[in-house]
């Protein structure tokens, strides 16, 4: 049983996914008041402004926080063991959730504020999933 | 005090009394929850000219309830927003009472959540409906509801000290009004819960970890259930059989995840000021605090965020001597025993304005002496992401 995949169609968010594809993480600026618009969407949700323009991120940032995950009933993650569940704060200036993977043990080896860069996971439904590894 | 406006006084409660409702609709539970209110109030059926619904019944939502009611109302308010929709709902009827567009008003919830094996906060449904944005930026990585809050409580600590045995504290004392509550007891013996007791801090620290850091004893129960509030003009109010309950002050907001933004700080600190502003109190003159405990650290933040203690001394807060309803310091929280201990069908909200009515009429089962300044606030949505708070303040005459 795969992980929740994202769904189509959805045009804020079908050009993030595509983008993943090449293994690329994308995120909207507003060409009007240059701030960062994180989930992606039609506009600038700072002013409004309808011009945005995408640029692609290095991937890197730090744990903003994050939760152990015991007990999920979905098939995906029901046998998964504990998981670590996060809010990445990106370099560039987005917050995006992911799940923070390559550590031993998430219960003890996590740690808000340690920095991370993505990990691709490969998806059979074509797209690829952004988490993130310790830098 | 400042002089206080008394445009609209709840005068009817009711709350569903079963946790565990086999065989019955959340439609059946609206109806007969607002037929016993009505009765509290001493009105009758006909009486009701505005209907609030939460979409929790079924078909097309304020409509098909209306229907079923078999109310042709003159006010139709259909306010969902999750589990401070009742919030916003009393803050609205309060608006149309005022402004004479309705009389009385009646909110109604109800709720098979625990029957129909809804995990809440453990996941497991596929999202259902059209694809959205933030569904398609959130689903693919596990994070439970209860996850979303544990991300909270983790930042929380991180930025403040905050520790386990502060958020335990909440738990403890919520616990020990639901034994004192004989719904509550049956509530959790139907519910197949082990060990109904008083518990301690240990006992919350000892349970299992469900999403680090909120031990099962840091979350709430999944049950069945709901009730009805009614909220009537002075003029229909002098005449009921309770005293009323007034609405002296409200507050609604929204808050989100933004990219800079602090997941510790809630909607609350938006929707707190303009209802504290409005009834002309300060919250340390507050004596029955009815808080949305999803999670303990909900209420924590909560408590904060409304003003009670400053951001971040939440936990020293509520390590003193409040919080139980016979502590010598204010506020006493949650007196029916909260969604920790007496129950939580999913929308808990309608719940906080119940039990303050009833701490202001003097009738709970935990029942603070003399209190005569109550705030719901209500939260909805989840805590660490999108949520809803509505923030009501309560006075009796």
């Amino acid at each position: 049983m795969p992980r929740p995949q994202p769904r189509f169609p959805e045009p804020d968010t079908q050009p993030f996914w595509e983008a993943t594809k090449n293994h690329e993480l994308k995120y909207q600026v507003c060409t009007a008041c240059s701030k960062v618009v994180f989930f992606p969407r039609r506009h600038c949700n700072h002013c409004g402004s309808l011009e945005t323009e995408w640029r692609t991120s290095k991937g890197e940032g730090a744990v903003y926080t994050y939760s152990v995950v015991r007990l999920n009933r979905h098939p995906a993650f029901r046998d998964l063991g504990a998981y670590a569940v996060a809010y990445i704060d990106l370099d560039e200036g987005f917050r995006m959730m992911s799940n923070v993977v390559g550590v031993a043990d998430p219960v003890n080896d996590v740690r808000i504020g340690m920095r991370v860069r993505v990990k691709w996971e490969d998806q059979e439904s074509g797209v690829s999933l952004p988490l993130f590894e310790p830098a | 005090m400042v002089s206080q406006r008394r445009d609209a006084a709840i005068v009817g409660i009711h709350e569903y009394p079963l946790r565990k409702a086999p065989g019955v609709t959340p439609l059946q539970i609206k109806a007969e929850s607002a037929a016993r209110a009505l009765a509290d109030a001493g009105l009758s059926w006909k009486d009701v000219d505005g209907l609030y619904d939460a979409q929790d019944g079924a078909g097309m939502s304020g409509l098909s309830l209306s229907e079923y009611f078999g109310f042709k109302p003159n006010v139709l308010d259909t306010t969902a927003v999750g589990g401070s929709s009742y919030e916003f709902q009393a803050a609205h009827a309060h608006r149309a009472i005022a402004a004479g567009k309705c009389r009385v008003a009646l909110l109604t919830y109800g709720s098979t959540a625990a029957s129909g094996m809804v995990h809440i906060g453990t996941g497991g449904r596929e999202s259902a409906g059209a694809p959205s944005p933030q569904g398609n930026m959130t689903e693919a990585w596990g994070a439970t509801l209860i996850a979303n809050y544990a991300m909270v409580a983790h930042r929380h600590m991180h930025q403040y000290g905050t520790t386990s045995e502060h958020l335990a504290r909440i738990s403890v004392a919520t616990r020990a009004h639901a034994m004192r509550n004989p719904q509550a007891v049956k509530g959790m013996t139907d519910l197949l819960f082990e060990n109904i007791r008083e518990i301690t801090v240990d006992d919350v620290l000892n349970s299992r970890m469900v999403a680090d850091p909120l031990h099962l004893l840091d979350c709430c129960m999944v049950s069945d259930g709901g009730g009805a509030v009614v909220i009537a003009s002075p003029e229909v109010a002098r005449d009921c059989k309770q005293k009323p309950v007034w609405i002296i002050g409200t507050g609604e907001a929204t808050k989100y995840v933004e990219n800079d933004g602090d997941i510790t700080v809630s909607a609350a600190v938006q929707s707190a000021p303009p209802a504290f502003g409005e009834a002309g109190v300060h919250p340390g003159e507050i004596d029955i605090a009815m808080i949305y405990d999803s999670f303990t650290i909900t209420v924590l933040c909560l408590l904060e965020d409304l003003g009670f203690c400053k951001k971040g001394e939440g936990g020293q807060f509520v390590s003193e001597d409040r919080l139980h309803f016979q502590s010598k310091l204010r506020p006493h929280i949650n007196t029916d025993g909260g969604g920790l201990s007496s129950n939580h069908p999913g929308m808990r909200g309608i719940f906080l304005l119940i039990e303050a009515a009833r701490q202001l009429r003097g009738q709970s089962t935990s029942q603070v002496e003399g209190a005569k300044l109550a705030v719901a606030h209500g939260n909805g949505g989840q805590l660490g992401g999108t949520h809803t708070g509505g923030t009501i303040i309560l006075a009796r005459d």
